[in-house]
């Protein structure tokens, strides 16, 4: 069995968010990068899955749509674990764009399992799973909150409203995972980096595609007015303030 | 030209989000000139379908059909592109659950419309198709162009809220045409707390930090909850402790909330947690650090221990909803 992971190399999520002059992208100047969040939780269980599968898991490949400059991230990838990759040589344009890519540039490579992370820390988008499972024409499962593997029957727990469904998929499928796929995301081990220096990492070029979507300007949150202070002695006092200035109870 | 909206039923019944939709979608199809009609999945009864009604939508589309009783993210897509076809819809409404992250990128493809998530407002301009939509969690907004013919809009909640448009929507039945072969995922069990006020819908949320020292002291602050109607939450760190579970985490890399109000109890308030709760429309902070940059984000602070504050707030609700 194979697995791919798809990571997406994001501004380090406590990044202050500047806009440039013209208010038309965010200003990335010193920004740190990392994997998005959810894409390294993606990672981390299919490490698990792999170490725990006694060698029926022979492969997990990463890959990412980025210019040269997300190759950092996609080796901390390495690093953590995943055994190779592959970089698409464009600016993601939008998730449409991206999804197409992935999709064509793994089409031949029969994964078994595909997962991604529910959403993109950065522009908050949560299309590129349920899109490459379309293009692919494979099912998919959303909301994934635990993955478990045995034999050959994956189940997954899926998030509804003050639960969950543990749902069955047949492979290969996509599965779009959430918080509480895995614990806490692995960090690389310094054998990890050394070693990560010699995994294949793959780069391919684009194909010739549409975004759907495009950003045009950009703005920051409106100011808000300074915390208003309720005396701990008299905590009726936020009550009455709730009640008659907020009025919300 | 149309406008489609999705409308998502829970055991038959809609959902506030369901009617903030409609009123979203209906207001822009009064902008554009045209109607928008409601698609409802499932069984519903009429009487319910016709509350769509309500908030703008001129007709109904039902397609009742048992085998879509549990969510499979293909055959979904496939009847609601259907639907998107049927009525020549060029814009197509859904909310932010979960349910549109896993229905709607597939629509997408499908019809090669362009898709926005977490839009925030109104469109800005409907030539070209302009939307604004949060980014980096609410830390900026962006607006958003579309290339495409149709399009895909998911809501961020209560960006917009519910407003009333009285229509006569008129129930039409709809057969989307879906084969069994189209259904490759399978349900085997559910697991569902009861009676709980799920954590996404709640109007008043109370939350804990590490502030909170141990799970053991939960119990006032589930008391807290208890008399304000309120769902319990909690900071990244409490869930990665195991004091709660994991589907009670709110920021980031949890669950973004946004209700009416938020008690954020012995909560420091990293940059992480303030992005998943900043579009709450009142927040109260209470904490024993008074430069906890939790106060950057609230509208009300109480500078102390949340153990020693959360019984005399206790007493105050208590008071104040026995008199009101």
């Amino acid at each position: 069995m194979k697995i791919l992971v798809c990571i997406s190399n994001v501004p380090d999520t406590t990044t202050k968010i500047k806009l440039n002059g013209e208010k038309t992208a965010i200003d990335l100047a010193g920004v740190q990068w990392i994997i998005n969040p959810w894409d390294e939780l993606a990672l981390t269980r299919a490490l698990e899955l792999k170490e725990a599968s006694a060698g029926k898991i022979t492969k997990i490949s990463v890959i990412s749509v980025g210019s040269q400059g997300a190759e950092p991230t996609i080796r901390k990838a390495l690093a953590i674990g995943a055994d190779d990759a592959i970089r698409i040589n464009t600016e993601p344009k939008d998730a449409y764009f991206a999804a197409f890519q992935v999709a064509e540039a793994v089409k031949t490579e029969a994964y078994d399992i595909i997962l991604c992370g529910i959403e993109s820390s950065d522009y908050n988008g949560s299309a590129f799973g349920g899109m490459l499972a379309e293009f692919m024409d494979l099912p998919s499962v959303s909301s994934v909150s635990s993955f478990e593997l045995t034999g050959d029957v994956v189940k997954v727990n899926r998030e509804i409203p003050g639960g969950y469904e543990v749902v069955e998929p047949q492979l290969p499928f996509v599965a779009v995972v959430q918080k509480g796929i895995a614990k806490e995301p692995r960090i690389p081990s310094m054998r990890g980096i050394m070693m990560a220096r010699q995994k294949p990492l793959k780069v391919v070029e684009a194909i010739m595609a549409d975004a759907l979507t495009g950003f045009v300007a950009f703005e920051p949150p409106q100011p808000k007015a300074a915390c208003k202070m309720v005396d701990p002695a008299n905590v009726a006092e936020l009550v009455d303030l709730l009640h008659k200035e907020a009025k919300i109870i | 030209m149309s406008v489609l909206i999705y409308t998502e039923n829970f055991d038959g019944k809609f959902k506030k989000s369901t009617f903030e939709t409609v009123s979203y979608g209906a207001e822009i199809a009064r902008q554009m000139g045209t109607t928008a009609i409601a698609l409802s999945m499932g069984n519903v009864a009429d009487d319910d379908l016709k509350t769509l009604g309500n908030y703008g939508a001129s007709k109904v589309l039902h397609f009742n059909d048992a085998r879509f009783a549990n969510l499979d993210n293909s055959a979904f897509a496939t009847a609601i592109a259907q639907a998107v076809e049927k009525e020549g819809a060029n814009v197509v409404i859904m909310s932010g659950s979960n349910i549109a992250k896993a229905v709607a990128p597939r629509v997408s493809v499908k019809l090669k419309a362009g898709l926005v998530f977490a839009v925030s407002g109104l469109p800005k301009k409907l030539s070209p198709f302009t939307v604004p939509k949060k980014v980096f969690h609410g830390k900026a907004f962006a607006d958003v162009v579309f290339n495409s013919a149709i399009k895909i809009l998911s809501i961020a909640q209560n960006s917009f809220g519910v407003k009333e448009h009285l229509q006569n929507a008129a129930i039409e039945a709809f057969d989307a045409k879906v084969d069994d072969s189209a259904f490759k995922t399978k349900v085997t069990s559910v697991e569902k707390s009861t009676g709980k006020i799920i954590l996404t819908d709640a109007e008043v949320i109370v939350s804990g930090g590490r502030g909170m020292k141990s799970p053991e002291n939960w119990k006032p602050l589930e008391e807290l909850a208890g008399i304000l109607g309120a769902a319990t939450a909690c900071s990244r760190p409490v869930s990665d402790e195991g004091w709660r579970p994991h589907s009670e985490h709110v920021g980031q890399t949890g669950k973004i909330i946004a209700p009416n109000l938020y008690i954020a109890c012995g909560i420091s308030g990293a940059i992480q947690h303030l992005a998943g709760v900043s579009s709450s429309k009142v927040i109260v902070a209470i904490n024993s650090d008074k430069e906890a940059p939790i106060f950057s984000a609230a509208d009300y602070g109480i500078i102390g221990d949340a153990q020693k504050i959360l019984p005399e707030l206790i007493t105050a609700f208590r008071k104040f909803k026995s008199e009101n």
